[in-house]
């Protein structure tokens, strides 16, 4: 049959007879690695999952993966301080990925879109009292509602939101917004009651017979220090003062405005203080400017704004329309300390934004859930000492931010789930952190960051519009293409590629890739040359 | 259709009615004429179609060849002498790959000292190759042994070479009866090679081969020569019914039926031999001649019947291995294996040196009165060599020997050299 | 310019694919059905750069033309690990000859496929740089000239790593082969010497020379579609590393190879008509020593008895080249700029 020449002529595909795969030493095996924004990110949110999605333009995607961990991507997309972006791996090529305006743009497109959240699960009978409606209680509620278990959400205040109502001035987080998210979860089906403050956690337990107690209360008090004045009707905390104004009731401050302080809360005390007129808004800090805890952006925006700064000072005494203020220096350990000299500074009124504490009157009097240290102490499933209570947000020890606090919401709904059926929760082990040294970042194009635009300077002034705007579709899109994938496969046919031996299987519709051991000689070229590190050697048993 | 022409010209118009596809030239004395003159055809468009590639040496003429007839076209080309040595890693390979090629050797002798003419050292150098060669008598021979080798070589799968003796034949005219188109389309079929570089069915032609199938594989090619023996002369039979013609075929044989004394030798000397052989017989020797067309395959079985009555076998032969002897005597030599006849090794006519009838009568009554030693040098200058022999064993720097020797004749030779 | 940049998708101008891309952005490599000229089953070494070279080129030529591609192959490391009987790896008509002549056994098969008026199938002969810069020189040289319909592949492993890392006209300066030893004043191979056969190749007024890396797989497979679109000689260099011949880790064979153009050692250009019609700018400026420290036959120029002397030598062979070529990309080396029209 064969008329060809005997052994000089051969026929393709032949050499599959010959397994290479023998000579191996290691192994390539696929991997996913933990992404280092995903890793930062205190709600828990798949960032480079939901990046991922939105790359490909499938914004409803993204946003549906995003809103497994986190119901607020309007919200978090402009009050986040993007943990997630000073960890991101793009930051040692060029500049962090623009998370936090992606996550933005997701938020207002499903927003735009009328986008739903997932449906409730089927109801378990379980029924669950959370007790404040901030970013914690309301991320617990709507965690809890997916799980199928009853929810009722109380909180004294006539609104929802907690401090992201509360606390945070409207020109950095429009009401709207905050308005059209919360009622995405309340409209899951959360019992919700307003104007009730909780005074007895066992009574409120007992009487609706809940199985189990989310608190949630926030930390609501502005901290005082005790400044010798004249007039302290002319001295006001922060947290007040934001509340007042969120209310709809500002308080009349005069021209010229002191704010103590060096947070996030003094800046957002200065800039609303100018937003009512304040010709003057003076922001006194102990220490240096780059030592103020506040994030660099929102300085910056103050600054545009004519706010003003006075560091390394402190307030010694409040007197009629003067303030004596006590000039700092930093000693050896960089620590300030007094210098003696004093200045006068001219002031209608102080604000104090020297940070808050939570309002414990309630769980004293119950005695029950173990407090020190001005907190509530709570293990690792967010469980108190008192059995079926867990606590989470900023009354609990941890960063208090509402991103924190929405990742307390989840956790706690996962540990109160586990107790209401009586299980323990399941620990999933962390993958490997994918750290910059397993990337070849050569693959990735060279991009810039996107910078957000920002509101006009001069219409800042006397209103509350928003300042930073939102990205357009396109650079959203652009935005999104910068993600590295750091540590997570997506499909860029590198190993695929780069085998000599054609030993990686491109399976197609899943867009996913598999080594074919037959042939693979274990050369590394595809794990070398995988941009974002989801390839690893393994060594072979011989 | 009979014409009076020159030996090349009698190769090149039949190489044309073969219809080669591939023909690769590149020049050297004295094939120069057959490919200058396929190369007319070609432009004229009497060749067609035909790609007539000027190469830039015969390692690339053999090397297109080998690419063209891998692909499956004819092809065709022509050397002589250090041609065939600069192209023999090629010639190796296009009988190692079973590539139907056919080329014309214009015998030639090899440097150095550099020679252009004639005797058979360049063929014997690639008796090895696995090529079969074929030895042309005659203008008329060396023409008709074309069409043959084409017929041969694609039956098989094997190239071949048709041998003609540099100028004796190639710049020979003399009156050539050349085929017609027609015959020969009907003699030589279209080109169907046994493998072919083919988009739509591919192969891996020239794989490595290591000691677990080598020997095998060059079995069997010697299996293929073996079946060439026979084919041979059922295709010279087939052309001789055709045309009247008794070109071709494994051996000639001329009065040696009855002859006690036989010479045996290859291509145009024959006729010389003949010619002595006559003369000879006419003073009552009984003495014949036995030409060797086909030295590759060798016709041991032939030759041994053709010889085996006769008591000598006087091989003369156009070239010879130093420090052994003769190539062809050798050869015959194995074929008579167990047989009681003598055998005398007559090396002859070296770089072009002439074969006379006188020379040959001498011979051949030497031979008779048993004076001839196993291996003898044909008007071999004695002196001049001792000569030579002497400076060299007294001078160390002696130089070289090829000019002390034309020194010592003291004849103006080195100029004629073309 | 042949090839139009992607502009920004991710890794859309640098990995073999992306998803994001269309197919027409794609490489070759990265499509299922790409023919897989050279099969799995071969025996190349761990990482072989020219089992990868052969392919990305072979399959690229063979999109070209539409599957219509035959393949002359000179003896050397891609003949013998492909075609060990009874096994082949090539799954295109291919036809071994010998050593020197693969560019000859083209033109015949060229020759045959023109008198047979094959016009569709396109011939492609391949050999390493010995079988190319050395020992098939003239013939080379002669296919140039005469202008055959071949387009000629040069796997340039600068050395012969079959026969076991021996000097070739290709080897590069102060390189340790087993013929260039590292003893005396001056270790591994002398400076000086070796063929451009690029610039050899430009000589002869080809149609189309072109030079390329492993590395850059859409730079390569640009470079043979363009070739395809010529008819006559053409010449394709492309660098490609040997694990074994040049002491670099198996896993490191395209960063090897990325780095001898980043480092202007090797340029990266093409060229039509004797004339160069575009090169490929340095993304990331390297100096030699990141090239040389991942190959050992380099490692006499560092370690105990460094000689920054040699190392000098070799930086300023990459600076001429980056001069003559203009290799430095302003725009890359210069501050970047705000950008103002975003490119998805």
């Amino acid at each position: 049959m064969n008329k060809r020449p005997f052994a000089i002529t051969l026929d393709v595909g032949s050499s599959r007879a010959n397994h290479t795969g023998s000579w191996r030493v290691e192994r390539p095996v696929y991997v996913d690695r933990l992404p280092p924004c995903n890793n930062a990110c205190p709600a828990g949110e798949n960032i480079q999952g939901w990046l991922y999605e939105a790359e490909s333009g499938n914004y409803e995607a993204a946003w549906r993966a995003l809103v497994e961990e986190n119901p607020f991507p309007a919200i978090m997309g402009r009050i986040c301080f993007h943990p997630c972006e000073t960890a991101c791996n793009r930051v040692q090529v060029d500049e962090a990925v623009g998370i936090n305006a992606v996550e933005r743009f997701l938020g207002d497109y499903a927003l735009a879109h009328g986008l739903r959240l997932p449906h409730p699960g089927a109801a378990t009978g379980h029924r669950v009292l959370v007790v404040g409606a901030g970013p914690a209680g309301l991320s617990a509620a709507y965690h809890l509602r997916r799980m199928g278990h009853y929810v009722r959400l109380v909180d004294s205040s006539p609104k929802l939101g907690g401090m992201m109502r509360y606390g945070i001035p409207a020109y950095r987080l429009p009401r709207d917004v905050l308005d059209a998210e919360i009622a995405r979860v309340i409209d899951m089906g959360v019992d919700v009651v307003l104007d009730h403050n909780v005074q007895d956690i066992e009574r409120e337990r007992e009487l609706g017979n809940f199985d189990a107690v989310f608190l949630a209360v926030g930390a609501q008090l502005g901290k005082r220090v005790d400044i010798p004045a004249g007039d302290s009707s002319k001295i006001l905390d922060a947290v007040t003062f934001l509340h007042q104004v969120a209310d709809e009731r500002p308080p009349m401050l005069g021209r010229r405005v002191v704010v103590y302080g060096g947070g996030d809360t003094a800046l957002d005390a200065a800039r609303t203080a100018r937003r009512l007129g304040a010709t003057e808004a003076v922001i006194v800090y102990r220490r240096t400017q780059d030592q103020m805890p506040a994030h660099g952006e929102e300085l910056t925006q103050a600054l545009g704004e004519g706010v003003t700064l006075r560091w390394l000072s402190t307030i010694n005494q409040v007197d009629g329309d003067t303030i004596m203020i006590e000039k700092m220096r930093l000693n050896a350990e960089g620590f300030p300390e007094a210098t003696g000299e004093f200045e006068a500074l001219g002031a209608d009124a102080v604000v104090l934004a020297l940070g808050q504490e939570t309002d414990l009157t309630l769980l004293e009097r119950d005695g029950r859930v173990e407090v020190k240290d001005g907190v509530v102490q709570v293990a690792s499933d967010l469980m108190t000492s008192d059995r079926g209570v867990f606590a989470g947000g900023d009354a609990v020890p941890a960063n208090r931010t509402a991103t924190v606090a929405v990742g307390h919401g989840k956790k706690a709904a996962r540990g109160i789930d586990a107790f209401v059926r009586g299980v323990s929760v399941e620990s999933v082990a962390k993958h490997e952190l994918a750290s910059f040294e397993h990337l070849n970042t050569w693959y990735y194009s060279d991009a810039e960051r996107t910078q957000r635009p920002e509101l006009e300077k001069v219409r800042r002034q006397d209103n509350f519009e928003e300042v930073v705007l939102g990205l357009t579709e396109r650079n959203a899109l652009f935005e999104a293409r910068r993600c590295m994938s750091c540590g997570n496969c997506f499909e860029c046919d590198n190993c695929f590629g780069v085998c000599p031996d054609n030993a990686v299987m491109k399976l197609g519709a899943n867009g996913k890739y598999e080594i074919d051991y037959d042939f693979c000689k274990g050369c590394g070229i595809c794990a070398r040359e995988c941009p974002c590190g989801a390839i690893t050697m393994v060594p072979e048993l011989i | 259709m009979l014409a009076q022409i020159e030996g090349s010209r009698a190769v090149a118009e039949t190489v044309a009615l073969c219809r080669p596809e591939v023909v690769c030239a590149y020049p050297i004395s004295p094939q120069t004429h057959i490919i200058e003159a396929v190369g007319v055809m070609v432009k004229e468009g009497r060749l067609a179609p035909c790609e007539f590639i000027n190469v830039e040496s015969e390692f690339a003429a053999m090397s297109v060849a080998i690419g063209a007839s891998a692909t499956g076209a004819r092809a065709y080309t022509a050397t002589a002498s250090q041609g065939l040595l600069y192209m023999i890693e090629a010639v190796y390979n296009a009988a190692g790959l079973g590539l139907p090629i056919v080329m014309t050797l214009a015998n030639r002798a090899i440097g150095a000292p550099i020679n252009i003419w004639n005797d058979h050292s360049d063929a014997m150098a690639v008796r090895d190759s696995g090529w079969i060669q074929l030895f042309a008598e005659t203008n008329q021979e060396a023409a008709d042994l074309h069409v043959q080798a084409f017929r041969l070589a694609e039956e098989l799968s094997v190239p071949v070479m048709v041998c003609m003796d540099g100028f004796i034949l190639t710049h020979a005219f003399e009156g050539v009866d050349l085929l017609e188109q027609s015959f020969v389309d009907s003699f030589l079929a279209p080109y169907d090679p046994r493998q072919v570089l083919d988009v739509d069915h591919p192969v891996s032609i020239g794989a490595m081969v290591g000691p677990e199938a080598f020997e095998e594989v060059r079995y069997l090619a010697h299996l293929r020569q073996l079946e060439a023996l026979e084919r041979i002369p059922a295709i010279a039979a087939e052309f001789t019914a055709a045309t009247g013609r008794h070109s071709g075929g494994l051996i000639h044989s001329y009065r040696a039926e009855d002859a006690t004394t036989i010479v045996v030798a290859m291509g145009s000397v024959l006729g010389t031999i003949k010619d002595a052989v006559d003369i000879r017989r006419e003073a009552g020797e009984s003495i014949g001649v036995v030409g060797i067309t086909s030295f590759r395959p060798f016709p041991s079985a032939q030759v041994r019947e053709a010889l085996g009555h006769a008591s000598q076998v006087v091989v003369i032969e156009k070239a010879f291995s130093i420090g052994h002897g003769g190539i062809l005597a050798t050869d015959v030599a194995m074929a008579l294996r167990g047989s009681d006849c003598v055998i005398r090794e007559v090396v002859a006519g070296l770089g072009g040196r002439p074969i006379t009838r006188q020379s040959l009568e001498r011979l051949f009554y030497r031979v008779e009165q048993g004076e001839v030693e196993s291996l003898l040098f044909l008007d071999l200058d004695v002196d001049v060599v001792n000569r030579e022999v002497e400076r060299m064993r007294s001078t160390r720097h002696s130089g070289p020997s090829a000019e002390n020797v034309l020194r010592d004749l003291g004849e103006p030779r080195v100029g004629q050299v073309s | 310019m042949t090839r139009r940049p992607i502009h920004f998708y991710q890794v859309g101008s640098f990995a073999v694919g992306n998803r994001l891309l269309s197919d027409g952005e794609r490489t070759v490599q990265s499509d299922a059905a790409r023919t897989n000229s050279i099969d799995s089953g071969h025996r190349a070494c761990q990482g072989c750069g020219e089992a990868l070279g052969a392919r990305y080129a072979l399959d690229a030529a063979m999109r070209a033309t539409g599957n219509r591609v035959v393949a002359v192959n000179a003896t050397g490391c891609l003949e013998v690990f492909s075609t060990p009987y009874p096994e082949t790896s090539w799954r295109i008509p291919w036809l071994h000859s010998l050593f020197g002549n693969a560019p000859a056994v083209a033109t015949g098969v060229a020759a045959a496929l023109r008198v047979k008026g094959r016009d569709d199938v396109r011939v492609v002969s391949q050999a390493g740089d010995g079988g190319t810069v050395d020992i098939g020189f003239g013939a080379l040289s002669g296919m140039f000239e005469r202008n055959d319909d071949v387009l000629f592949i040069c796997y340039d492993n600068e050395g012969y790593m079959n026969t076991g890392v021996q000097r070739s006209a290709a080897t590069p300066p102060a390189a340790r082969t087993a013929t260039t030893e590292v003893v005396g004043p001056h270790p591994g191979n002398a400076f000086g010497q070796g063929k451009d056969l690029p610039r050899i190749a430009m000589a002869h007024d080809v149609a189309y020379v072109a030079t390329a890396t492993v590395a850059d797989l859409h730079d390569l497979e640009a470079k043979v579609e363009r070739a395809m679109q010529f008819r006559g000689a053409r010449y394709l260099h492309i660098l490609v590393p040997c694990p074994l011949g040049w002491g670099s880790d198996s896993s490191e064979t395209i960063h090897v190879a990325r780095l001898a153009k980043e480092t202007g050692l090797f340029p990266v250009f093409e060229a039509e008509y004797g004339v160069v019609t575009s090169v490929s700018k340095i993304r990331r400026v390297t100096p030699v020593e990141e090239y040389l420290k991942l190959q050992r036959r380099f490692a006499h120029l560092f370690g105990k008895n460094p000689r920054p002397d040699i190392v000098t030598h070799l930086q300023e062979i990459a600076n001429r080249n980056i001069e003559r070529y203009g290799l430095r990309d302003e725009e890359v080396v210069a501050p970047r700029h705000a950008r103002t029209e975003v490119e998805v």
